[in-house]
């Protein structure tokens, strides 16, 4: 096991200019807030936040997919260190060998006039990494297999195939290059829970059989709660508790986390309970509150919370929170 | 009597690749101020078994002779199906009927503000002036928690954020006052804290006007939260139906089983997810016999792919579909 992070996060900000003025700077909107975390290698990293909290941005940065407006993202897989933020021609194309992403829609993500093999042959294609037609049949006929994917399907169109065997297809695509690192962005999100079960059970038998590092996006705690090792939960750009699970799960202490993981309606009729519900909606992130940016919302919320920026601090070993009264939580 | 029923509902589409079954031999009925919650994965025919309620499906959908939908109002007992006039469809649609929408972006006109649609139905559903609808309307987006309503009736839609845009909704279909309420999935594209919000806010609402709802998710959890009842639905059929937390805690029918087999549950986290094998069929290739044959762990070979299960009670008031259910009532 090593010891050093695959992927290093440290204070990124991504803001994104809302159209253009003639004189002076355009409204920022900052999508990602003065964020550091770190991603070891073969683990099951999830994310975890609402609508516009900017975890997707966070992912896509981390694929250097959209810029980066300060901070540093580094990947070392100990055969090649990247700062990713400043990755050039010949690098950056191997940073996206390296580097996949899993789209949410299995639906959009693949064209209609393209055959299974050639959706999944494309990537080999693109980036020149197989020499002869035989080569690029070999690793698609070994990732689909490995994804559970019948063969003679390969033949087919995706229309023919239902939403499950169409995100196999999607992740197929994603892993035929071999990658160290892939985020999956909302994957599960579009599937129904009989075969939402199904491709969280591949995700975690290619990750095994592979040694691939995922980075999990999702806004559902309890899909989470079961695949990764490690959460992140953020909110309004800025992550407000990163926890393993278990300790996460079991000892929430940003007030956030705690009102997330009770509104999830629980299976148990009995327990129709109306404890600690939020009220109000998430504020924009064109002109989020100062402060703490989650005091407009908060129960436990003093004056304090409403002018200074909690500091990003360990409770305990992996434990970090950002609340001025994470130990009262 | 129940202010709901509908008997043997078959409903197919005719389209090119031929007569699709959409929803086949549905049974049901909802009493006055009672949460009856539909579950099912997509392309179970909740939604389509909904719109047959107010004859919202397209024109293509063919109704099976025996189909029958019964409305239990003050004025008398109407034949949903035998209307034929959208003028006659009127007593039901936004009358005694109403429904919310999913997507409620998409469900309000983008260039009429919200109390002008909220208006407008009033005036056709109503004898109000414009000037009581508005009112009313004023004092509904109240009601359902909207701050600041008098201005919000003059805005947008576009204007309004997800949670309030069906807030809205919530309220324009309750203004009518319906004997029914059609929620379908109506908090599955809001954020967790925001649909909590709205589930404590239709429990209240059902209490205070006292209509019966026919909720429709694929979300167990939100159904044990709100439903009295809860009917289960697999390709177009419902395989088991009964009680909430009956049917939750000892499910009977090997789908429901499945289902809850393969949810994910925050205080389970070590247990391994079981997938319930296998994909949907298309409707197109709908399996002889029972449906569910083809993904069933309990399948009795020769007979589940043969003939369709009729109900069988499990206990008062919860019945299930499957043959190793009869078998095993016989064997006890």
């Amino acid at each position: 096991m090593m010891d050093k992070p695959l992927i290093q996060v440290e204070n990124l900000n991504v803001e994104f200019a809302l159209g253009r003025t003639w004189l002076g700077k355009p409204p920022m909107l900052r999508a990602v807030n003065d964020v550091s975390l770190d991603i070891m290698p073969g683990q099951f990293f999830g994310l975890v936040g609402e609508s516009g909290s900017g975890k997707t941005t966070l992912g896509r940065a981390i694929l250097r997919a959209v810029p980066i407006s300060s901070g540093k993202i580094t990947f070392d897989d100990a055969e090649v260190c990247y700062d990713v933020g400043s990755l050039l021609k010949k690098d950056l194309k191997n940073y996206r060998k390296l580097a996949q992403l899993i789209f949410q829609d299995p639906y959009a993500a693949l064209s209609p006039r393209m055959t299974v093999r050639d959706i999944i042959a494309e990537p080999l294609e693109v980036m020149g990494l197989t020499q002869t037609r035989e080569e690029t049949d070999e690793r698609v006929r070994d990732i689909a297999a490995k994804c559970r994917l019948n063969l003679e399907h390969l033949r087919r169109f995706p229309h023919a195939f239902s939403g499950g065997q169409r995100q196999r297809i999607s992740i197929a695509r994603s892993l035929v290059c071999n990658p160290d690192f892939v985020v999956a962005d909302e994957s599960v999100a579009a599937l129904d829970v009989s075969i939402q079960a199904d491709i969280l059970n591949l995700l975690q038998s290619l990750q095994d059989e592979m040694g691939l590092t995922f980075l999990f996006i999702s806004h559902d705690l309890s899909v989470v709660a079961h695949i990764c090792d490690h959460v992140a939960v953020m909110y309004l750009g800025t992550l407000v508790e990163s926890a393993p699970t278990r300790k996460l799960f079991a000892n929430p202490s940003h007030p956030y986390t705690k009102a997330l993981l009770s509104a999830i309606p629980s299976l148990d009729p009995n327990e129709r309970t109306k404890a600690q519900k939020l009220e109000g909606e998430i504020p924009s992130p064109v002109n989020p509150p100062p402060g703490c940016k989650f005091h407009t919302r908060c129960p436990v919320a003093e004056a304090r919370c409403r002018t200074e920026v909690p500091e990003w601090r360990e409770l305990s070993d992996g434990h970090s929170v950002a609340c001025h009264f994470a130990e009262k939580v | 009597m129940s202010l709901l029923t509908v008997e043997n509902l078959t409903l197919q589409f005719d389209t090119d690749e031929g007569r699709i079954t959409a929803v086949e031999n549905v049974s049901f009925a909802i009493n006055a101020g009672e949460v009856l919650g539909l579950v099912g994965e997509s392309g179970s025919g909740k939604s389509v078994t909904a719109k047959s309620l107010m004859q919202l499906n397209p024109e293509n959908s063919v109704y099976s002779p025996e189909s029958n939908i019964q409305l239990e109002l003050e004025s008398g007992t109407v034949d949903v199906l035998s209307l034929k006039k959208s003028q006659e469809m009127v007593v039901v649609r936004g009358g005694a009927i109403s429904m919310i929408f999913q997507e409620p972006m998409a469900s309000f006109a983008p260039a009429i503000t919200i109390g002008g649609q909220m208006v407008e139905q009033l005036l056709i559903h109503t004898s109000m002036s414009k000037k009581e609808a508005a009112a009313l309307s004023v004092e509904m987006l109240e009601r359902v928690g909207i701050n600041e309503a008098a201005k919000r009736f003059n805005q947008y839609a576009f204007e309004l954020s997800g949670g309030m845009r069906q807030r809205a909704m919530i309220a324009m279909a309750l203004s009518t006052k319906p004997k029914l309420l059609i929620a379908d999935e109506p908090t599955t594209a809001l954020d967790v804290t925001i649909q909590a919000q709205v589930l404590d806010l239709m429990k209240d609402l059902v209490g205070e006007f006292g209509m019966a709802i026919l909720f429709i998710t694929h979300d167990l959890g939100v159904i044990a939260q709100v439903a009295d009842r809860v009917a289960v639905m697999y390709l177009g059929g419902i395989v088991e139906s009964g009680p909430v937390a009956e049917v939750l805690r000892s499910p009977s029918h090997p789908y429901t089983k499945g289902l809850i087999n393969a949810l994910p549950k925050l205080d389970a986290i070590d247990e391994p997810l079981t997938p319930i094998p296998g994909d949907i069929p298309s409707p197109l290739e709908r399996p002889p016999g029972c449906v569910f044959h083809t993904r069933c762990p309990e399948v009795i070979a020769d007979r589940c792919n043969a003939t369709v299960p009729t109900r069988t009670e499990v206990s008062k008031g919860h019945d299930a579909s499957c043959f190793a259910l009869e078998a095993k009532g016989k064997a006890a």
